[in-house]
Order: C-alpha cells, then structure tokens, then sequence
C-alpha cells in the first residue's frame, strides 16, 4: 500500500496516469485516426494485444463501500521500442489495433517524442473529451429540476 | 519530460514471452501433461526465452502454470530482479517464501532444505508445492523408475534418489518435482518408486 501512495503522490507517474487514462478511454476511431499513417518506432512486443474482462467498481459519492459495478472487456498491450523505454496499455473495448496504439504511445511518451505526441494525439484527445463531457453535462443540465420550498409558515 | 524519460526508461529484459500465447501454452502445457503422466520422458520445451538463470524449460514452465494464485519462491541465486521482474510481468504470480509456495525454482542444491515446502494434508494431498528443479544435464540414466504411467520401468538423471525415496514413502503427501536442464523437462511426480542400480 506504502508503494501505491509514492506512486500517487509521483508528478512523473502521475502524468503517466493522465495519459494512460486518457488512451484507455478514448474512442477507438479517434486514436486510429490521430494516429493515422505514422510509423511505428522499431519496437518489439512484449505482450500481444490479449482481450480479457475486468470487474470495474464504484463508489456513489464517494462515501460508502466500494461496489461491483460490472464487467467490462478490456485489451491489453505492452511493446519495448528498440531504445529501451517500455509502453503498457489497458484500454477498454476490443481493439487490438487500439490497444497497440495505446503501447506505443505510452512508450513514445517516454522518449524525446514525447511534445510531438503530447500535441499532436494527446492533446486532441483530451479536448475531444472535455468537450464530449461539456456536452453531456449540458444535457444532463438541460433536465435539471430545482426544487424549492415555499416558507412553510411552521412559525 | 527529460527527466520523466530517464526515470522511465530503465530497460529490465520482459521479452522472451509467449508470441502466440493460446497456442504455445496449450503445447507447453501438452508437454508438461506427458513428462508428469509418464515420469521418465523427456520432452522438449523451448517456447519462451526467460532471463538467466532461469532456463528456458522452466521458464516456459512458468508462463504455462503460474498465474495470480500461485505463490511462488525463488531460491538462490534465481532470486534476483531480472527473473522477479520477469515472471511478475508475465504471470503476476505473488512471491512467497519456501513454506508458503506452490512452485519453487532453483537448482537441487538451493532448493534445500526440502522439509520446507508443503506436502499437503490426508484431507487435501493437491495442497502440496511442485518443485521445478535446475539441473545441468538430463538423461535417462541413473536411478530405475517404476510405478504410475511406467510400463516396466524407466531411467531418470535424479537430483538426489535417497531425498525422491523418502518423498515417495510420504505418498498421498509429498512434493512433485519437475527437471529442467536447458530445454529439456522431466518429472518426478510423489508416486514414482524411485530404486537405485
């Protein structure tokens, strides 16, 4: 448990976090797209892309005892480029091309690639998703119900 | 990020895994079936490329039978980081000392004293540990084998026939032993009667 808080407490592990969060939640479309016609560093796969399930859990609230949610698939990669750095990935849906993806992208963060791909897929993703958040939200706004009460006059 | 890349960008050896994993592990696993249902027979396994001193029968051995509820123990010199990191990334198997293990890896010699590891109970004889011994050659030649999936008998290079006589004199109870010696497997399962020339 002592490891898990260093590493939370780490910037450096912590924006390793932020991106891998990010790729493992991003649409499969988007990633393929962003990443286009690039071509992968020299790289060797330490892991194929695996397909497998997790049980995802919740807290409502955040107060309260952890709870299953549910099972979600989820795929996963890790690839070592020539130089060195190794990239994981565990990202949701079935998209081994995205998982690979994901791997490389990971690793490519740790090499001097990293601005190009912090600016050129990173960053667009995490826009994409804010704004599909700010939409989403907005719906959801859109629904609220305020309640209010009228001075009761229990006085 | 500069300093993020060179934090990062240790490079520990985690290649050498299964490339096809479905496949290779169900013909590692077809290979680990035959050498313990026939004690004696030697196959070859040579599926993966684990780090030294770790060989590649047992190294293969690993990737087909450990997973997160096999505790394992290192002995000796196999208790190093490049073998841990190895087997964590591709197994997540949980280290565990002598007492506690299901696989143990090391060679004869490291891996005593083998009244450490578990040989089950009358009740549950399965909760016993499987110990996957280093050796430097394997032949058949040595101590005569006889019993379960033996036809008349057979020979095996054993680590230690007086240490294997009393393991069989503790059957149902009792540990199994698998033999690697580069990429050669055998194995010595509690029920083999073990006599000398």
């Amino acid at each position: 448990m002592s490891d898990r808080t260093a590493l939370n407490g780490d910037p450096k592990q912590a924006a390793r976090k932020a991106w891998m969060s990010l790729l493992a939640k991003a649409p499969e479309a988007q990633v393929l797209a962003l990443w286009g016609e690039r071509p992968a560093p020299d790289h060797q796969m330490l892991r194929t892309p695996e397909l497998g399930s997790t049980m995802v859990r919740g807290r409502i609230g955040a107060t309260g005892n952890a709870f299953n949610l549910g099972e979600m698939t989820i795929t996963r990669c890790s690839v070592q480029l020539s130089d060195g750095p190794i990239g994981h990935a565990y990202v949701q849906g079935r998209s081994k091309e995205k998982a690979r993806i994901a791997a490389l992208v990971d690793a490519m963060m740790q090499t001097d690639a990293a601005e190009s791909i912090h600016a050129e897929i990173l960053t667009p993703l995490a826009e994409a998703r804010a704004s599909a958040k700010a939409v989403r939200a907005a719906k959801a706004a859109a629904t609220k119900v305020d309640f209010f009460t009228m001075a009761r006059g229990e006085d | 990020m500069q300093t993020l890349t060179q934090t990062l960008a240790q490079t520990p050896t985690l290649s050498g895994g299964f490339t096809e994993a479905p496949q290779q592990s169900a013909r590692a696993f077809r290979a680990v079936m035959n050498v313990m249902a026939r004690p004696g027979m030697i196959e070859t396994l040579d599926l993966a490329l684990p780090p030294a001193p770790l060989s590649v029968a047992a190294g293969t051995l690993a990737l087909t039978l450990l997973d997160h509820n096999t505790p394992v123990y290192l002995a000796g010199k196999w208790d190093c980081a490049a073998v841990r990191d190895w087997l964590t990334f591709h197994t997540s198997a949980p280290f565990a000392t002598a007492e506690e293990a299901d696989f143990a890896f090391g060679d004869w010699d490291a891996l005593q004293p083998v009244s450490a590891y578990r040989i089950g109970t009358p009740e549950y004889p399965d909760r016993s540990a499987t110990l996957v011994v280093e050796m430097t050659a394997l032949s058949n030649t040595g101590a005569i084998l006889t019993g379960p999936g033996i036809k008349d008998s057979a020979q095996l290079s054993l680590p230690d026939v007086a240490a294997a006589r009393a393991n069989t004199a503790l059957f149902p109870l009792g540990y199994d032993l698998f033999l690697c010696a580069g990429d050669q497997l055998a194995a010595l399962p509690r029920s083999t009667k073990v006599r000398t020339v």
